[in-house]
């Protein structure tokens, strides 16, 4: 037995997957996606039943069912919280949130900006195609704002939202960007994601072939972030400030302590709290 | 010194003034003192929306025996100053016994219902008196006068005030002592009140709790170690009391960024195997309803704690009310069976809420404790609790044997299945607000559809709930019909309605959904007259109770919105002459 087999994960990203058919239209970057969380998965040898994929409302959001972990597809906009909730309660457990632009910027925004402030050890992966796919193609807070679509007619006129600099500026611990296309590079961010303390933020670029078939120009303006994963937030903040958009890598990496507190530690009993109310 | 008027062996009286002056403060110290002395008593609080500058007033019912209700009367009514004390006068009940206590000199700002009104007057300009004590308040002395008018022990009162003080230092101490010895000092002047009445029985057994103080430790007695929750009033004391509370015994409190968040915390620690609660006001809960009905369809147990206010929208956020009952039972979207449970006393906070707990998680369904702010925000003596059984306990699944498939939402006869808990090989499931079939997966299919409705109704409609249902006293075929926190004045005036010709029984609904249809129609066999309280404007528990039984054409109806109380005298004189007194 050389070195290598005996290191090898027992796990491979085939024992992540469940054998239910994802509802994606054909070519949909979201199935490139699901095979850089399983391979990350299995490189970090995570048994699957102490892992758990949340998520809310949307195409991305449909990724629990199709992974052979714990999950939870919850209402939209709120996986945050319901993964904060499992985190807590639950710290052995290994969380990854699962979202996207429209269900993780416009409804769930509030809870994106508290979850980059808490710092609970999660990893928040957000898939961005810049739409709303599941009902059919109208504007998200990434979406250009001359784009235009039946709801918003000549485009929605309103500059689009830029998740990673929130991120930064709200506390988050972790920053990067994927592409889709880049299945193996894309797990390799996810990998470092998870093993990173605090709160981690990933944004997948995965395009919508059915709504937004231009999309299919990404594979060609995506490039390496070709720095250094900065723990300096002014070197962060110019950096993500500037970008283009389409930088991947890790672009952030920050040194804060996680917010885990203490459960499962009792120093009174029960009795002990009913004799404050005793006479 | 004569003795207390009205109908029971009690004193009441109002401490009020504006907000900020220390009204609860010296309330809580006369209350505490007294509990200590060995007197029941119980302790209201109303106030205006402004936490500074606006009104307060804590009003007490110090008896000899346990209090249930606020009283009919006020025997003496103390007023730190006049701001905005009007704005309380309809609370306040008084007649030609009540003594009012103030600065009824001053020419300006004394309200009309003091010098217009039939209560007898004392003088005493307590903001002037407090400036000739170095560091003095007019709180104490105010306290020192209500505790010589009424013959407090002097031992009783100071234990209280050092107990409460102990934290700001000797300082504090001395100045709150000499404020009480200028109020008793001057108490001699005042016109005579009604005196305690004699304490009867061993004050040991008993104990002072609020009813959010008693929701919170019924959760934590059944089992609850994780809350997600947002502030809001008046539900906060629930938080505040059991962020520390779980410190101590391994659990933990999350404070949400709202109550979106506060809710799907709650759901997610759940999920992950620890039975979780949050609380809230209706704000609050119409914000958490589609969460809610998340964890009806995901079956993940869950207790929320709705500490009912004035409503609609911001309402009366310092006033009860009970009109989020049909938000309570009807705003989930769908078909959403779930539970609906309503404590009827500030000692029931705690058996209602256990009860929720040990009910979500045996039946895998969310469970709402509609308490109000009269019974959260109130304090009271009450006997020492008993233990009673109930625990969560969640029917957990274990790995299955080789070559079989766990099922999450198997279709039992029961209706519950077993929930896998995270971390358990071979159990792995989505849980999912899509309907499902029984593995959990997503499935639109009319067939799928109805074998989880049906089995989300059937694990709430065979659960045997017992007698717990309602809470049923008194004997006679008159029935007194009502929930929750109009249930005290309702048994009170049952003990004075049980000596007279007028017999009457009570029954008070503690589980409202599901509708405990049957138990009801048998409960009401033999009534000759049927009366319904509640406090709503729109009579939300009378369409409750005609969507679920037939009730008689001429059933009687006592509604009335807060935040006025419904008193004990009211419901005497309905039963007796048929009209509220």
């Amino acid at each position: 037995m050389t070195a290598e087999t005996a290191t090898a994960p027992k796990h491979s990203p085939r024992d992540y997957k469940s054998d239910i058919k994802p509802v994606w239209c054909p070519g949909c970057g979201d199935y490139s996606v699901l095979g850089s969380i399983t391979k990350a998965f299995s490189e970090l040898n995570l048994d699957p039943e102490n892992v758990a994929v949340i998520s809310g409302i949307g195409c991305s959001s449909r990724i629990p069912a199709y992974t052979d972990c714990y999950g939870f597809h919850g209402v939209h906009g709120r996986s945050l919280p319901l993964a904060t909730g499992l985190k807590v309660a639950r710290p052995d457990m290994t969380v990854l949130v699962a979202s996207g632009d429209g269900d993780g910027f416009s409804i769930g925004g509030n809870h994106f900006m508290h979850a980059c402030r808490r710092n609970v050890d999660l990893t928040y992966v957000v898939m961005d195609n810049r739409v709303y796919g599941m009902t059919k193609g109208q504007a998200s807070p990434t979406t250009e704002p001359d784009w235009d679509n039946a709801l918003t007619p000549g485009g929605s006129g309103i500059s689009p939202f830029r998740p990673l600099v929130i991120a930064l500026a709200a506390g988050a611990n972790f920053i990067a960007r994927g592409f889709s296309g880049d299945q193996n590079g894309t797990a390799r961010l996810l990998k470092e994601a998870i093993e990173h303390p605090g709160f981690s933020f990933v944004q997948i670029l995965s395009p919508c072939v059915t709504f937004r078939p231009d999309q299919k120009e990404w594979k060609d303006e995506v490039h390496d972030a070709a720095v250094d994963p900065t723990d300096d937030l002014g070197r962060a903040a110019r950096r993500l400030m500037t970008d283009d958009g389409f930088n991947t890598g890790v672009l952030y990496r920050g040194q804060r302590e996680a917010y885990q507190p203490p459960i499962g530690e009792a120093s009174a009993s029960v009795s002990d709290l009913e004799g404050k109310f005793a006479l | 010194m004569t003795q207390p008027s009205g109908k029971t062996k009690s004193l009441s009286l109002v401490l009020a003034g504006s907000g900020g002056s220390g009204v609860i403060t010296a309330g809580n110290m006369l209350l505490a003192a007294a509990a200590k002395a060995g007197w029941y008593g119980l302790m209201t609080r109303s106030a205006g929306p402004q936490i500074r500058g606006g009104e307060a007033a804590a009003l007490l019912r110090l008896s000899s025996e346990p209090v249930s209700a606020q009283p009919d009367r006020y025997d003496l009514i103390i007023a730190l100053d006049w701001q905005n004390v009007q704005r309380f006068s309809d609370e306040m009940p008084i007649d030609a016994e009540t003594v009012i206590i103030g600065d009824v000199s001053a020419a300006k700002n004394t309200p009309e219902f003091v010098t217009e009104g039939p209560a007898q007057r004392g003088d005493i300009d307590f903001k002037t008196m407090s400036k000739a004590i170095k560091g003095g308040r007019p709180n104490m002395i105010a306290l020192g006068t209500i505790a010589a008018l009424i013959g407090l022990p002097d031992d009783a009162l100071d234990a209280a005030l050092v107990a409460s003080l102990s934290k700001r230092g000797e300082e504090a101490i001395a100045a709150s002592r000499a404020g009480v010895e200028a109020g008793r000092a001057i108490a001699a002047e005042m016109p005579a009140t009604p005196s305690l009445p004699a304490p009867e029985g061993e004050k040991t057994g008993r104990w002072l709790i609020s009813g959010n103080e008693a929701a919170g430790l019924g959760a934590i007695r059944g089992g609850v170690r994780f809350v997600a929750a947002y502030p809001i009033t008046p539900a906060t004391e629930i938080l505040e009391w059991m962020s520390p509370a779980l410190t101590k015994i391994g659990g933990v409190l999350v404070q949400a960024e709202d109550e979106l968040a506060s809710i799907n915390m709650a759901i997610g620690g759940s999920y992950g195997g620890v039975p979780a609660l949050t609380a809230t006001s209706g704000p609050g809960l119409a914000l958490m309803t589609e969460a809610i009905g998340l964890a009806v369809a995901s079956e993940v147990p869950v207790v929320i704690v709705d500490v009912m206010r004035g409503g609609p929208s911001t309402g009366i956020p310092t006033k009860s009310e009970q009109s989020d009952l049909n938000m309570a039972l009807y705003a989930l979207p769908g078909d959403a069976p779930h539970i609906v449970v309503a404590p009827n006393s500030i000692s029931d906070c705690i058996f209602t809420t256990q009860w929720s707990v040990h009910l979500a998680e045996a039946l895998q369904t969310p469970a709402i404790v509609l308490s109000d702010q009269a019974l959260g925000q109130a304090k009271s003596v009450i006997a020492a609790p008993a233990d009673i059984a109930f625990f969560a306990q969640r029917e957990t699944a274990v790995t299955p044997a080789e070559g079989e498939v766990y099922q999450r939402y198997a279709d039992t006869g029961s209706g519950v299945s077993p929930m896998a808990v995270p971390g358990t090989p071979g159990c792995t499931y989505t849980a999912d607000g899509l309907e499902h079939n029984p593995r959990g997966t997503p499935s639109g299919a009319a067939t799928d559809h109805n074998i989880q409705l049906d089995k989300r109704q059937r694990k709430l409609d065979s659960y045997d709930y017992g007698q717990h249902w309602a809470e049923q006293e008194g004997e006679g075929d008159t029935v007194v019909l009502t929930w929750g926190s109009c249930t005290g004045p309702v048994r009170e005036a049952l003990e004075h309605l049980a000596g007279t010709d007028h017999k009457t029984r009570m029954i008070s609904l503690r589980l409202l959904m599901p509708a405990p249809k049957e138990q009801l129609i048998k409960a009401l066999e033999g009534a000759k007259r049927l009366i319904v309280v509640e406090q709503t404007h729109s009579g939300q528990f009378m369409g409750y109770l005609r969507t679920n039984i037939d009730l008689p054409r001429d059933v009687e109806h006592y509604c009335i919105p807060g935040p006025l109380p419904i008193r004990p005298g009211d419901i005497e004189a309905l039963v007796k002459e048929g009209t509220p007194s």
